[in-house]
Parts: structure tokens; C-alpha cells; sequence
């Protein structure tokens, strides 16, 4: 199957006619297939890293349908539903970050959560996820692109007042993520390589200023122990040493489902949420990773084949500004598990258990879905 | 300004397909990163993580092996092991060391000295993750209590164990020994392999003699251990060789009915079988209950212990150095007669005191007025001072020492008693060189009835009377009868060292032992009441030693130094005379005179071992329970 057959499929369509089922409920079937790939196989993955505990794949399976729910809710809405709402949701998420920073309720000395009573408990951050790329896609879009300095500012500063804010929760991963969701869409505005040039500069630069005077003593040591987890091999260093020795002793053909001894004798933390692919790695091995990564590609090249056809710029953005993110995730947690960053809370898209990632990444996914499906029958 | 009025829109969408061209070559590469990271995981330095994980989960653990049993020549149980709960902390797996503590101390009785000992074993060095016990012995309730509150208390753990009991405790504390944990000095001696999982180790007594058959061969078992340390399963195991069990001489009645007899008084009998040397009995009174020593006493209870002036730690039997007094004049007399210092028919004049020249020191006789006319064979059943002051001058220092050490005084002659003393036998070589003096005559006027500088342990006044009732054969005192399985005894066993003491006159022996009969059914013999209507005739002799002074520190208690200024009372004797089974030594501190104190002791044991159970041979015992039907 060439490449092309495989992107093309309903581009075949010139005219965009709803056509079939699947455009009626305005689903992508490739992108629908693919993430049922990946959430059935994170089951059976799940089911093993939770030490067979059915309750845990069970709470999974309800989660992730209400995910998908979501996803069909979102896919339902036009885009420009998206466009026109960004700047409200934006001011909203700003003040439910305020308020989480005053009034916000938390755990293990993180204040994350804000607690409104008769709704349950949610994350604000969470949800900045989806809305900064909306922002700065609504205010790019706005002007003409490639945008001026003057516009790449203001994007820049649309991202970086909630990244600060959730920073101070203090929450590096989310706040990682919502932060490249925006940086992505002010790239893919067409922001010139010079500009990229002194960004990259100023960041390299601003790095050692972080370390002084951004980030708390646990980020730091988090960073120390990635150069050398043998330094504390009983505290920080751990995780890396257990998840390393578990991705390594798994091969090329991997010790077979359920048969990691890494997770299974609890040598691996959390080897059910944020290190369940070192339990994949253990007991699937080099071929389970090949074939995640694959799947995972394969969405990403969906996603960005969506974004390249998308009819206006805020859709293209946005589209794009998504993909990138679900990417970055991809990227952080498995180059944190495998020793290769340091060791952030980030979940694997889908696979990991718990947490709204997995809510706000399905939701991405609709807003793609949306994006394909409310396309005008006339094409540029 | 209306969405793309006046935009550019073509040139906006080829802007956008070249960056999404640039972000799909970045995700490209970033992924072939993670995976060159994988490929060099999971491929290249495969080998390197698969052993550290079997390291990770693999552990070798040490099985320690059962102890050895011990029996008595009868099968009956000493020395077994018990199953021991006891509550152990891991401290690296407690979160709050305090607070686990004293939510335990809601659950079990603990102790301040459970507490005291803890904390100092923490303090000291061990092994990361090795358990450290808090109480031993724990009864089924604190178990049951323990179980429902145990999930709240990460680190703590009930351990099972093996532990030494001795169901007969204080009678056998101080023949058998006993053993303790394994302490700082130990733990240098020991092998560190073989000792792995050992806790306990022989502190005294047969325990610590046979300490090495007693504890068999360590065994190993690899095990499958979560990362917490627990172990899930055994992958592998070698088993433990199991310590061989003993089987001693000793006789749990005839123990049991010495301390009967010396009960409520402090004192020591040791029994012998002259035939084999095998001790038949070894009782020091009062004793103690080993079992308190196993887990480790309470300071209280050994204070209580050490601190008592009856002394029931210290055995008696093996160390107590007593004057032998009169009980080494049977000795004295082979002595006499061998080296032609006197002859049966020898008779001396006993004034009742004796003088080496017409104007010296008298020393007196027991007798105020003297014995009158007497021979070797008088002089023996009547005690007679003055014959053997006059016999032992003649002889000199030199021969009575010859003679008394081929008996065994001034040595530890004992096979397998660990912790024996050797008592003192005096010398002109050892009196030059602790006093610095030459050995007068007096010194051997007081030597020829067993007092001045002469010391003797009961076990050694048992040793030379079984040697006088085996006429000169030695056979080494030994606690050990048997090794269950197939080593023999002899390799274990040192061996005897003993030259036969052999007379010029072989008779002599039996002229001897006439005399000893003479002490217990002679007319005017010191012990004739001892020896009254016996079915059976037996060979003995009285003693009392004098208790010159004695290191009184204490608060002055007139009734208590009377009664610990008194002489001791003692007895050596064996029956039958011709067929000896059974010798004995007796010793009873401050009993006063031996004839009435000590002789009735040493008669009751020879009627228990001869007429009560006679029939004292292996299985013996378990025919007669087997016969005891209702028929």
C-alpha cells in the first residue's frame, strides 16, 4: 500500500459530499481505526502493568469510553464553534488557573485541582491543553501569515502566561505540554527560521536561568539523576535503573504477555500509569515497540495529513498544533522511561492508566475529526 | 476584519504544507531516536539488563540447619527444638520507626529491655534489609492481634524459628550447657558460610562441646524476591544437613534424684559408670532454667542470678575447688603402699595429735583423744588423722604428688566437659614458684589429709575414685554415649591420655578397696550408718574440709556466716565393690561433717542406680513403659 492510497482516502472525495456513516457522524474511520488499535492493545498492556488486576483494566475501559464519547461530541461541533469560543474558553482557563493557584486543592504538595462544588474535580491545566492552541491559532489566524514579529509576540505571550501559571502548581509536565501546544502553532504560522534561530538562542541561554531560578529542588534532582541514576540508586535513580533494566532484559522478542518480571515482583514503579511501556518493552520486546511506535506514526501521519488538507488557517493551526502535542507526549514519556530525559509525569497517550489525559486527548481527536468532516464543498 | 478576506490564502497553505513537511520529518527522526534507543536496550546491551534482572530477583538465601538433638542413655529428650513466633523489623522498610513501635506496644506486651535491646541492635552493624527482632515467644493471641493490625504496619514481619528448649531445664542446665545468640566474639570464630542463617550457638556444656556435630551443614535456597524483599517463591533449593543428634551417659532420673538430694542446699554430686567413664550424673546446686539464656535473659533475671549468694550459675561440679579433706586418703594410701611408705600391717600409736619432732607444732587429729593402736586398715574406716600425717612425711611431697597426679588431680582429665577446672595440686616446684617458698614437712603433714594447699573439683574426686573401683584402669570421664547415624563416637572423642596406674602389688587395690568397705560396714567405719542393711557391699570414705575463711563483703549477718563458716561435707565412694557400676562424689558446702552428711547422699544414689532402676541399659526404659499395660 503506497503511501498516498493510505492518506488520500477520503480525499478521494472532491466535492466532500457527506457521504456513508462515517460522515454523518462525522468520524474519520483511519484515525477511528487506529486509536482502537492502540486502546485495545494498552489494555491488554495495562492489564499486565496493573498486575492483573481486573478492576484496573475495567475503570480503563469505562474511562476511555467516556473519552470516546467526548471525542464524538467534539467531532460533532464546526470548527468555526472552536474558533469563535477560543478567546472565551482562554479567559476562563486563565481564571480557573488563578483560582486553583488560590483556592486550589491538591496532593503531595502540588496544588492542581479546584474543587467546585455540585462538579467534580477537575484539572484546569488539563483542559489549557486544547484552549492555548486554540488562542493562539485564533489569534494567528487573525493576521496574515507569516505573522509579524509584533503577532509572534503576542502568540508567544498567549502561550506563556498559563505555561507560568501552571508552572507555579507546579506541574513541569503539563505545563511542557501545554507550552508546546502553543509554540507549535506559532511554527506552523510560518514563524521565520531567523526568529526560530534567536529563540533557540535565548532558550539555551535562559536554561541556566530556570535551573536557578524556575525550577523547585525535586525538577533539578530529576535532571541530576538522568545524567547519573547511579548516584541514588535506591531513591531518584530507581525508576530509571528498574525501567532501563526491564526495557533491556525484555529483547528482541520480549519475556511474553504477563511474564515480566520487572513489573510482576514490583521492581518497576508505576508500572501500571506513567512506565507501563517498560512493561510493553519487558514482555513484547524490540517487536512490541516496533509495532506501538508504528501505530503511533501512523496516527501522527493521519493527524498531519488532516492538518495539511484543512481549509482554513485557524483549522490548519490548530489541526496541527494538536498532533504535535499528542507527538510530544509520545516522545517525553517514552524518552523518560527509556533514560533518555528526565523523569516527568507524563502518561503514554492512551495507554497509560488514569488521569484526564486521556479525556483531553480524545478530545483533540474530535476537534481533528471535526476539522476533516466540516470541510466546505468548495476547495480552494 | 473579516477570516481570510483579504488573505493570501494559496500562499498560506503552501506556508503550512512546508512547515507540516518539516514537523513530519522532526517526528521521523525523534521516533528512529526512540528506537535506536530501544535497539540499543533491548539488542545491543540485552544481556547486560536481562542479568540485572534476574539479579534483581534472584537471591540467595541460607537454610539453616536443624540443631542436633540430645538424649540421655535412656532416649529421653534434653535438648529439642521448639517453634519460636518472634516480631521482626526490617528498618528499611518501616515508615516511622517510633510510631511503629509504639503502635506495637499497643498489640504486644513489649518490654523496656525488649525496647533497650532493640535499639541497641539497631545501632549495631548489619546487613541492609536483615530483620531485627523485637519479641520473642509471642503467644496466640498477640499472633491473632497481630495478623488483624498487620497490613497497617509496612517493615514488621512474624517470624517462625527454631529454638533450643530444654524440657528439663534446671536439671540439666549445668550438665548439658546451654545456647544463647550468637555473639560479638563468636561471630569472628565462627565459619560466616556455614553459620548463615544460625542464630544460636553453644555458650556452655555439651551444647558447646559438640557444638560442630550439633549444628550440621547450612543449606541454601534461591528465591524469587518482589522489590520490597518479600520472597514469592523458591526457585531452587539445597537442603540443610540437619545436626546429629547425641546421646549421653547421663541418666535423667539418677539426675533428677541428685537434685532431690542436695535440694534446698548448695552443693555437687557427679556419678560416674567406672566401666566406660560415662557420667552418669552431674549435679551443681542450685541451679537454673536455661531456657531463660536461649532468647536472651532479662538483665532482672540474671541479675537475680549472678547476684544471689547461693551462686547458681557457677557449676559446682566442674569448677567449685573445694579442700578434698579426708576423701584423698584412699589415694594417699595406694600411695603409701606402692612406695613402701607403709605396709598392712603397719601400726602407729595416735595420741590424737601428731609432731614431726619431740619439740614442734602439734597437729592435731579429729579425734581429741586419739585413735590409740592403729593400722592402714583402721586408720581408713575410723579417718585417722595422725597414720596419715605420719605416712604422708614419710612419703614426701614429691611421691604424693607422683601418685596424686596419675589420679588426675591438677589436670582437667574430663573428655567432653567443656569449662572442667583443674583444681590444685600442690608441688615443691609449684609452691617455689607462687610463694616463693620452699616446701616445708609441714606442707606435707597438711597434704596427707587433703587440706593446706590442695584443691579438687567434684568431678575429678569422682574421676580418681572410679579409678580406684576400675583398680587402676582409667577410662576418661565423658558426657557422650552415642552419635545417632553413622559416625563413631571415637572420632569424636578425644582420646584418653591415661596411663593405667599400675601397682608394684596389684593386691593393693583390693586391700584398699577393703578398707573404703571397712568406712561403710566396718564397726567402727565413719560412714557405717550410711552403709546400714545394703543388699549390696560398697566402698566409701567421709571427708570434711575445713573453711578457713571465706570473703564475707556483705552485710554482717551472724546466722548467715555461722552457717558459711561450716566445714563441707563430702563423700567419694562406688558400689559394688566387685562389680563396680556406679561411683560417685559428693559434695555438700557447709554441710558439716561428711559421715552424716554427705555418705546417706551418696548411699541413697547407689540404692536409686543399683535396687530402683537397675536395669539401666538402652531400651530398658521403653520396655517397661510398653509393659505397663492393663495387664
Amino acid at each position: 500500500m503506497a503511501l498516498n492510497d493510505f492518506v488520500d482516502s477520503t480525499a478521494a472525495n472532491p466535492l466532500g459530499r457527506p457521504r456513508g456513516i462515517w460522515s454523518a457522524l462525522h468520524l474519520d474511520p483511519i484515525l477511528l481505526f487506529l486509536l482502537l488499535i492502540l486502546v485495545s492493545g494498552g489494555l491488554f498492556v495495562l492489564y499486565s502493568g496493573a498486575d492483573r488486576n481486573i478492576d484496573v483494566v475495567k475503570a480503563q475501559g469505562i474511562r476511555l469510553g467516556v473519552a470516546f464519547v467526548v471525542m464524538l461530541v467534539f467531532a460533532q461541533l464546526d470548527p468555526s464553534v472552536f474558533r469563535r469560543w477560543a478567546p472565551w474558553l482562554y479567559g476562563a482557563g486563565i481564571a480557573a488557573l488563578l483560582a486553583v493557584l488560590l483556592v486550589g486543592v491538591g496532593a503531595k504538595g502540588a496544588q492542581r485541582w479546584l474543587a467546585i462544588p455540585g462538579l467534580p474535580r477537575f484539572q484546569p491545566s488539563e483542559l489549557m491543553k486544547l484552549v492555548v492552541p486554540m488562542m493562539a491559532a485564533w489569534y494567528l489566524s487573525r493576521h496574515f501569515l507569516p505573522p509579524r514579529f509584533r503577532h509572534v509576540m503576542v502568540g508567544l505571550a498567549i502561550v506563556l502566561v498559563p505555561m507560568m501559571m501552571i508552572i507555579q502548581q507546579p506541574d513541569l509536565g503539563t505545563s511542557l505540554l501545554v507550552g508546546m501546544a502553543g509554540i507549535f502553532v506559532v511554527f506552523f504560522a510560518g514563524i521565520s527560521w531567523k526568529l526560530i534561530s534567536a529563540f533557540v538562542a535565548l532558550v539555551s541561554v535562559s536554561a541556566p536561568m530556570m535551573w536557578f531560578f524556575v525550577m523547585r529542588d525535586y525538577q533539578k534532582q530529576r535532571v541530576l539523576t538522568l545524567l547519573d541514576p547511579q548516584s541514588d540508586p535506591l531513591g531518584a535513580g530507581w525508576n530509571i535503573i528498574q525501567s532501563k533494566t526491564a526495557i533491556g532484559s525484555g529483547g528482541l522478542e520480549g519475556k511474553g504477555w504477563l511474564q515480566g518480571t520487572q513489573s510482576h515482583l514490583e521492581f518497576l514503579p508505576e508500572s501500571h500509569t506513567d512506565f507501563i511501556v517498560a512493561v510493553l518493552a519487558e514482555e513484547f520486546g524490540f517487536v512490541g515497540m516496533l509495532a506501538l511506535m508504528t501505530v503511533y506514526f501512523l496516527i501522527i501521519l493521519r493527524c498531519l495529513y488532516i492538518a495539511v488538507t484543512a481549509q482554513d488557517s485557524f483549522s490548519r493551526l490548530l489541526a496541527g498544533a494538536l498532533t504535535m502535542t499528542f507527538f510530544i507526549y509520545i516522545f517525553v514519556n517514552v524518552g523518560m522511561v527509556s533514560g533518555l530525559l528526565p523523569v516527568v509525569g507524563v502518561p503514554l497517550p492512551l495507554i497509560s492508566y488514569g488521569g484526564t489525559s486521556g479525556v483531553t486527548l480524545m478530545a483533540a481527536f474530535g476537534v481533528l475529526m471535526s476539522i476533516h468532516t466540516h470541510r466546505r464543498m468548495i476547495s480552494a | 476584519m473579516p477570516w481570510g478576506e483579504f488573505k493570501d490564502t494559496a500562499a498560506e497553505r503552501r506556508l503550512f504544507q512546508s512547515r507540516a513537511m518539516v514537523m513530519l520529518v522532526f517526528v521521523v527522526i525523534l521516533i528512529g531516536g526512540l528506537l535506536v534507543r530501544m535497539y540499543q536496550l533491548q539488542v545491543i546491551e540485552h544481556e547486560v539488563y536481562t542479568t540485572l534482572s534476574d539479579k534483581n530477583r534472584v537471591q540467595v538465601q541460607s537454610v539453616p540447619p536443624p540443631r542436633g538433638l540430645v538424649y540421655d542413655r535412656n532416649r529421653i529428650l534434653l535438648a529439642e527444638n521448639r517453634p519460636v513466633f518472634s516480631v521482626t523489623l526490617v528498618p528499611e522498610r518501616v515508615d516511622g520507626m517510633d510510631q511503629t513501635l509504639s503502635q506495637l506496644g499497643g498489640i504486644l506486651d513489649v518490654s523496656e529491655e525488649d525496647l533497650e535491646r532493640f535499639e541497641r541492635r539497631l545501632q549495631e552493624p548489619r546487613r541492609p534489609f536483615q530483620e531485627i527482632p523485637l519479641r520473642y515467644d509471642l503467644n496466640e493471641q498477640e499472633m491473632a492481634r497481630l495478623a488483624v493490625h498487620r497490613h497497617e504496619l509496612p517493615g514488621v514481619e512474624v517470624k517462625a524459628e527454631l529454638v533450643r528448649y530444654y524440657p528439663h531445664s534446671e536439671l540439666t542446665a549445668h550438665a548439658l550447657g546451654f545456647v544463647g545468640r550468637i555473639n560479638r566474639d563468636e561471630l569472628q570464630r565462627i565459619d560466616p558460610v556455614n553459620y548463615a542463617g544460625t542464630n544460636y550457638i553453644g555458650k556452655s556444656g555439651i551444647e558447646r562441646f559438640y557444638e560442630d556435630l550439633l549444628h550440621g551443614e547450612v543449606g541454601y535456597q534461591h528465591v524469587e524476591t518482589n522489590a520490597r524483599g518479600r520472597t514469592l517463591r523458591v526457585l531452587e533449593r539445597e537442603n540443610p544437613i540437619p545436626g546429629e543428634d547425641l546421646q549421653l551417659h547421663l541418666d535423667l532420673r539418677l539426675q533428677k534424684r541428685a537434685h532431690e538430694l542436695l535440694d534446698g542446699r548448695r552443693g555437687a554430686i557427679v556419678a560416674i559408670e567406672p566401666a566406660t567413664g560415662g557420667i552418669l550424673a552431674l549435679a551443681s546446686v542450685p541451679g537454673f532454667d536455661a531456657n531463660k539464656f536461649v532468647t536472651g535473659i532479662s538483665v532482672k533475671d540474671y541479675r537475680e542470678l549472678s547476684e544471689s549468694r547461693d551462686k547458681p550459675l557457677f557449676n559446682r561440679a566442674l569448677r567449685g575447688q573445694y579442700p578434698p579433706g579426708s576423701t584423698m586418703k584412699p589415694m594417699l594410701a595406694i600411695a603409701a603402699l606402692d612406695s613402701g611408705a607403709t605396709t598392712r600391717d603397719y601400726t602407729i600409736w595416735d595420741p590424737g595429735y601428731f609432731r614431726l619432732n619431740d619439740s614442734g607444732r602439734r597437729y592435731r587429729d579429729w579425734k581429741r583423744g586419739g585413735h590409740g593402736w592403729v593400722d592402714l586398715m583402721d586408720a581408713m574406716a575410723e579417718s585417722c588423722d595422725v597414720y596419715f600425717y605420719e605416712i604422708a612425711v614419710k612419703m614426701g611431697v614429691d611421691t604424693m604428688y607422683s601418685y596424686l597426679s596419675r589420679f588426675g588431680f591438677g589436670e582437667d582429665a574430663a573428655l567432653d566437659v567443656s569449662g572442667a577446672l583443674s583444681g590444685l595440686l600442690p608441688s615443691r616446684e609449684w609452691k617455689r614458684a607462687m610463694r616463693s617458698e620452699p616446701w616445708y614437712p609441714g606442707d606435707s603433714v597438711n597434704l596427707g589429709i587433703g587440706q593446706g594447699f590442695m584443691l579438687a573439683t567434684p568431678l575429678q574426686l569422682a574421676t580418681a575414685t572410679s579409678l580406684i573401683a576400675n583398680r587402676g584402669t582409667w577410662a576418661e570421664p565423658r558426657l557422650l554415649k552415642e552419635i545417632e547415624g553413622d559416625t563413631p563416637v571415637s572420632d569424636y572423642l578425644p582420646d584418653g591420655t591415661h596411663e593405667p596406674l599400675k601397682l608394684k602389688n596389684p593386691g593393693d587395690w583390693e586391700y584398699v578397696v577393703g578398707t573404703m568397705a571397712e568406712v561403710m560396714h566396718g564397726r567402727r567405719g565413719t560412714a557405717r550408718r550410711a552403709g546400714d542393711d545394703a543388699p549390696y557391699r560398697m566402698a566409701g570414705k567421709t571427708g570434711t574440709a575445713q573453711v578457713f575463711s571465706l570473703a564475707e563483703d556483705e552485710e554482717y549477718d551472724a546466722e548467715e556466716i555461722r552457717e558459711r563458716l561450716r566445714d563441707h561435707a563430702l563423700f567419694i565412694g562406688f558400689a559394688p565393690v566387685d562389680n563396680p557400676k556406679i561411683a560417685v562424689a559428693v559434695i555438700v558446702e557447709n554441710g558439716g561433717g561428711g559421715s552424716s552428711t554427705a555418705a546417706p547422699v551418696a548411699r541413697d544414689l547407689f540404692d536409686a542406680w543399683l535396687l530402683e532402676f537397675p536395669a539401666s541399659e538402652d531400651g530398658a526404659l521403653v520396655g517397661s513403659v510398653d509393659a505397663g499395660g492393663e495387664e
